[in-house]
């Protein structure tokens, strides 16, 4: 047991850091600093200089393009990553189909799609959930028949995440009708967003944004090559998908970088005359979220380096209690940001402010504050929502 | 960062956890209780056997070399049955305190008797007026001739009866608050001049205030320079206290788990509705949250940074002291009446929990230090 970072550990982080500072484009540091999320362009910039550096794969092996690292060397770039603050690795290229095809997919589909998702060649997204399987995955009826050496896929997904950037959609679908367990006949595609009978229809959410679709498949003709794992084997790759998505998702840099930034926005926003960081019961608030990010910092290496030693596999329970924790912190902290930010929260920055000379940096990061506050309260939805978390920990860890 | 135990650190943990299980069950430990010092001094002579009262000391001490982490893994093991002999107080407060500011000689003649189980210490530090300000002391000290001579009182002294000698806190020089001129003694119980009056506090161990009037100190460390000890006595109880908790987190819900499955209503489990469930789920992330934050104020006690080492421990302490609250009162409801009362063990896990939530401060002290650190 040594519950220190080691010398290594700490010169590591000290590289990341110094090698996002040198490397991170200027004008999307100053966008991401005041709040703003990236944009499909910034993300695939940075993506492709970190896939230059040979950080992309994150938690991939050497052989297939991945930085070989420890998993307390993950979360370190990770935290660093949200903190400094740069667009994130894409979760869909990175965390979920690259190792699912590493752990399910045959030697042609790595080679076809893992470069490429490492680069960001391809966008990739998820397609789950339906309109009537939510929580209930399991339920999906999203059809895939078998005509020769296709599958023909007919039905509609539902909150599915940059689909209207996406070049690629892993789906899951219905192969068999029949099955004794519901479980038991689903099986998991790789759908060619461009393939003829597919419509992405945008939601919007309640941040104004559009980062939400429906997605609907009429007589969408996929080859069977395109699918990974065995037909009916697809809510294997599920759960192993889900699961490394638990460990990623607590996302405690961003929570630290909220932080950071409504501290500093406290400095420039008075309350009765003085500034806001001379409060006490904000100062108390900041404090009880430094408690809670910490416990959720050591939390997260328990969980990743358990994970690592067991060699992968099964995700540990415990991940849910990243996911409800990280979640709730995200919530809290991007809450906390809005609430400095006073009225200058309700404006929405959009063509009209941002061409007017008078509006400063302080409206601007008000108005992104309250985009981030908004859309995150996704995040104790998406991922399994955090009640259906608890529910994994009954059954998995007390076997209720 | 590693956090699985060595091989001798998991042997450790199984010869604790194998004798406790057979000396430490509830209706065993309520026959420690009945014994005029309020536990059980055969448990002492078999920690003392096992090793675990040397356990953090050097081996030229009479101890085994052990550190925070070992101390981590004992207070665990003791807080999943409410251990009731005077670890803490005497290995953990009294040998820190011994090994951070004892000369050579003291060291040499103190730790190995704490070792070999013949001297108990208690920490006499907080007073009536402090509540959880370390520097508010005003018992003092005055030369006379070749020692020291010590005069005011000490309260909630835990284990102050039973304790051989007492570690004192008492003015040199200076005024109540000042950081300077506090200075360390060791202070024999049977010395003239010394008067102590025991009673029963709620986690069931005893306490004691203590009265010092021209009382025959010797002096432990530098003199003037005690808040530095005081800091890593208090330290060590904090990261130690803190294991505890998360033992005494462990035990609460496995209780309640278990209950949850055998107490019936409605026709079912009462472990059946969802409404339990995600309260046992919340209890057992408040517990891993605490476990956490419990190995942060271990690793925390070696950390030569003084300024983040007190920031962690402020961190660990309200981290741990929210996480054994939540946990002790869900525990309760979760278990309805029986919960409440004296014959079911909950209540007593329920009682100690509170009880080192404040030691040393409670969250709302520490949540302060921390607000205070914002810049």
């Amino acid at each position: 047991m040594d519950l220190r970072f080691t010398p290594e550990e700490i010169a590591f982080r000290q590289e990341v850091r110094a090698f996002i500072r040198e490397n991170l484009p200027a004008d999307i540091y100053a966008k991401m600093k005041l709040g703003h999320g990236p944009s499909k362009e910034d993300t695939v910039r940075w993506q492709r200089i970190l896939n230059a550096k040979g950080w992309a794969g994150l938690s991939w092996p050497k052989e297939w393009g991945g930085p070989g690292w420890t998993a307390i060397q993950k979360m370190i770039f990770l935290e660093e990553n949200q903190m400094a603050p740069a667009p994130e690795l894409s979760s869909f290229n990175i965390t979920m189909i690259g190792p699912v095809l590493l752990q399910f997919g045959t030697e042609e589909q790595k080679k076809r799609f893992l470069p490429r998702a490492a680069n960001l060649d391809d966008w990739w997204c998820q397609g789950f959930s339906e309109p009537g399987a939510g929580s209930d995955l399991a339920s999906l009826k999203t059809a895939a028949k078998l005509d020769g050496d296709h599958y023909v896929v007919n039905g509609q997904k539902i909150w599915t995440s940059t689909a209207h950037h996406a070049d690629w959609c892993f789906v899951l679908v219905r192969t068999n009708p029949n099955a004794r367990k519901r479980q038991e006949g689903i099986s998991f595609l790789l759908v060619d967003m461009k393939t003829p009978g597919i419509t992405v229809r945008p939601i919007i959410s309640i941040d104004g944004s559009h980062h939400l679709n429906e997605v609907f498949f009429d007589d969408v003709r996929v080859p069977v090559s395109m699918r990974v794992y065995e037909e009916n084997k697809g809510w294997d790759v599920a759960k192993f998908l889900l699961g490394n998505e638990r460990t990623g998702i607590a996302r405690l840099g961003k929570s630290r970088e909220r932080v950071n930034a409504a501290v500093d926005l406290a400095h420039k926003v008075n309350m009765n005359g003085q500034p806001l960081i001379t409060d006490p019961s904000f100062r108390q608030r900041v404090a009880q979220l430094q408690v809670d990010m910490k416990s959720l910092e050591i939390t997260q290496y328990r969980v990743v380096s358990a994970y690592d030693k067991a060699g992968g596999g099964r995700p540990d329970p415990l991940s849910s209690v990243l996911k409800v924790k990280g979640t709730e912190l995200l919530q809290a902290t991007t809450e906390l940001a809005v609430d400095v930010a006073g009225p200058m929260a309700t404006p929405i920055w959009a063509a009209e402010l941002a061409a007017m000379n008078e509006p400063d940096e302080l409206m601007e990061a008000g108005s992104a504050s309250t985009g981030s506050y908004l859309f995150l309260r996704a995040a104790s939805i998406y991922g399994g929502t955090n009640e259906i978390q608890k529910n994994i920990l009954t059954k998995a860890v007390l076997g209720l | 960062m590693d956090f699985d135990p060595s091989d001798d650190q998991r042997l450790l943990v199984e010869s604790v956890t194998r004798l406790l299980g057979d000396t430490y069950g509830f209706a065993q430990r309520k026959t420690y209780l009945a014994r005029p010092e309020g536990f059980s001094t055969d448990m002492w002579s078999k920690f003392a056997e096992l090793g675990l009262l040397g356990l953090p000391f050097a081996e030229e001490h009479g101890g085994f070399g052990g550190g925070a982490q070992e101390i981590m893994l004992v207070m665990q093991a003791f807080g999943r049955v409410l251990v009731l002999e005077p670890f803490l107080s005497t290995v953990v407060l009294g040998g820190t305190a011994i090994q951070a500011a004892g000369s050579n000689e003291q060291k040499m003649v103190l730790l190995p008797a704490i070792a070999d189980g013949s001297l108990k210490l208690a920490f006499a530090h907080g007073e009536r007026q402090a509540r959880y300000d370390l520097t508010d002391v005003v018992t003092t000290a005055k030369r006379n001739g070749g020692g020291w001579i010590l005069d005011g009182s000490k309260t909630v002294v835990s284990h102050g009866e039973a304790a051989d000698k007492l570690i004192v806190s008492a003015r040199t020089s200076g005024e109540r608050y000042d950081e300077d001129g506090i200075t360390l003694f060791l202070v024999d119980t049977a010395a003239s001049g010394v008067a102590r009056r025991g009673y029963a506090t709620r986690d069931e161990t005893r306490a004691a205030d203590v009265s010092l009037s021209n009382a025959h100190g010797e002096v432990l460390g530098e003199a003037g320079g005690g808040l530095a000890i005081i800091e890593k006595i208090v330290e060590a109880g904090i990261a130690a206290t803190a294991a505890e908790t998360v033992g005494a987190m462990e035990a609460m819900n496995e209780m309640t788990l278990e209950y949850s499955k055998t107490r019936v209503q409605f026709g079912q489990p009462i472990g059946s509705y969802q409404v339990v469930q995600h309260r046992l789920a919340d209890m057992f992330m408040a517990q891993e949250q605490g476990r956490s934050m419990a190995m942060l104020a271990t690793m925390s006690v070696d950390n030569d940074d003084p300024v983040e080492r007190r920031h962690d421990f402020a961190l660990a302490k309200v981290g741990v002291g929210q996480a054994g609250r939540y946990v002790s009162q869900s525990a309760v409801q979760m278990h309805g009446g029986i919960g409440m009362t004296e014959e079911y063990a909950v209540g007593h896990y329920f009682r100690r929990c509170m009880v080192i939530e404040r030691l040393w401060g409670d969250p709302a002290y520490y949540l302060q230090r921390l607000a205070n650190e914002i810049a």
